[in-house]
């Protein structure tokens, strides 16, 4: 029997903001397939998904997106010159574009992804949302570029109010009450995510968020709903249950269709009291809740596999109602284990099978 | 299809959004759209379960009244205050 060899990234894992990519490592462990192993590719060696030889072979260091695509490629090849990874499934917003530019020397190494191209990426960026859900017919509230904190005091007078939010071009955001909010917030988000920094009239509501996987044809696979019961400081779900909402499942299914989405993604949307579903984000990767998928009978990082083996997923009705807990868990780390991270970039577990 | 009765627009929840919810005999009751869950205890769960089949307001009342052994005014009274409750609690 081949193995195949998946590479996975996001090992970060911190409790108030985890990265999706130890949760995308657990689905693939428990998808019932003995013909895998994971590779888990991270930023920094306090990463924790790095240390988790339950579910990762080996598991490796990348310079960080912010060093290029040549850079990226030239780490990748070193990886797989040892590990012959077969795919690989990024998991971060900010390293899809570098994989994405990457796909031609990737396909040349046998490396399968199952991504958007660069047009199809862009149109689902933050800046650009409202013209996606215009043509998907989708309502979302008006987001605006902001090129410096003088919008913050001009706002008013352009019909804004307070609060608003201010969103970093691919993570983290801020609901701010005044123009001194609004101008700190600003500063602190394009120091850490760079331009564009987007102000978004704010929406009051229910958030409800939506997991699938975009066929690239137009087609939305294995859509799994959640509504978050209990959240981080950081608006992160902590807990949330699995729900059916026909009119978010339409409205997603438009935006997939509108974006030919191909890929993971996750919809992002508030709910109002009139039962209208704005738009506020689509996430071009598979969050952090995504094992909820396989604990509600939806596995769609097995799925993804799938696809990118030209196999049709199947999927069975999603078990509404299930709900997920998060808790935080200590791991053991020998001291040679963080000796390997920190010195060789890369930590190999005890009977693991190149 | 939308209920046109006059009466159960006043005291109770739209047909459709009454059949969707999933209750269980320990009196939880989970609304699969919203994700919200609640607690109801013994008359609030047969007035739920009788409105989920059964639109009449007067109907449910005597079918509650001869239930729980008490005046259709009091099933009727209930049923409002009920009422009240579920579209505080159901959006």
């Amino acid at each position: 029997m081949s193995v195949l060899t998946i590479a996975i990234t996001g090992m970060n894992a911190r409790a108030d903001n985890p990265g999706p990519g130890v949760a995308v490592a657990r689905c693939l462990v428990e998808c019932g397939r003995d013909d895998i192993r994971l590779v888990g590719l991270g930023y920094d060696a306090l990463e924790p998904g790095l240390y988790l030889g339950d579910l990762f072979d080996a598991t490796y260091l990348l310079p960080w997106p912010s060093a290029g695509k040549d850079a990226y490629l030239a780490h990748l090849r070193e990886i797989h010159a040892i590990e012959h990874v077969d795919a690989i499934i990024p998991c971060l917003d900010a390293e899809i574009p570098a994989c994405i530019a990457s796909g031609p020397e990737l396909r040349a190494m046998g490396i399968r992804t199952f991504l958007p191209d660069q047009a199809g990426f862009a149109m689902r960026s933050k800046d650009r949302l409202p013209e996606a859900a215009e043509a998907a017919g989708v309502a979302t509230p008006e987001t605006r570029r902001i090129s410096g904190p003088g919008f913050f005091h001009a706002c008013i007078a352009e019909g804004w109010s307070y609060p608003l939010v201010v969103k970093g071009a691919f993570y983290d955001a801020a609901i701010v009450h005044t123009p001194q909010q609004g101008i700190a917030a600003f500063e602190r988000l394009a120091a850490q995510w760079g331009h564009p920094v987007l102000a978004q009239k704010l929406v009051t509501g229910e958030e409800f968020n939506l997991c699938a996987v975009g066929d690239g044809e137009g087609g939305m696979l294995g859509a799994v709903m959640m509504k978050k019961r209990a959240v981080t400081d950081k608006g992160k779900g902590w807990a949330g249950v699995c729900i059916a909402d026909e009119a978010l499942h339409d409205a997603a299914a438009r935006l997939i269709r509108t974006l030919k989405w191909r890929g993971p993604c996750e919809v992002e949307a508030i709910r109002d009291r009139a039962g209208t579903h704005h738009l506020i984000e689509i996430n071009p990767r598979f969050p952090a809740w995504v094992y909820f998928t396989h604990g509600v009978g939806r596995n769609l990082p097995a799925a993804l596999l799938d696809l990118m083996w030209g196999r049709a997923p199947s999927f069975a009705p999603a078990r509404v109602g299930s709900m997920f807990i998060r808790y935080a868990h200590d791991v053991i780390v020998p001291m040679a284990g963080f000796e390997a991270v920190v010195t060789n970039g890369s930590h190999t577990f005890a009977g693991a099978t190149p | 299809m939308p209920d046109d009765n006059p009466a159960t627009r006043r005291t109770l929840l739209q047909p459709e959004t009454l059949r969707r919810l999933a209750t269980s005999d320990t009196g939880f009751v989970f609304d699969p759209v919203t994700g919200d869950s609640f607690s109801a205890n013994g008359p609030a769960l047969a007035i739920l379960r009788l409105a989920q089949t059964d639109h009449d307001p007067r109907a449910i009342a005597t079918a509650l009244a001869r239930e729980f052994d008490v005046t259709e005014t009091t099933a009727e009274r209930d049923i409002l205050e009920f009422a009240g409750v579920l579209r505080r609690v159901i959006a």
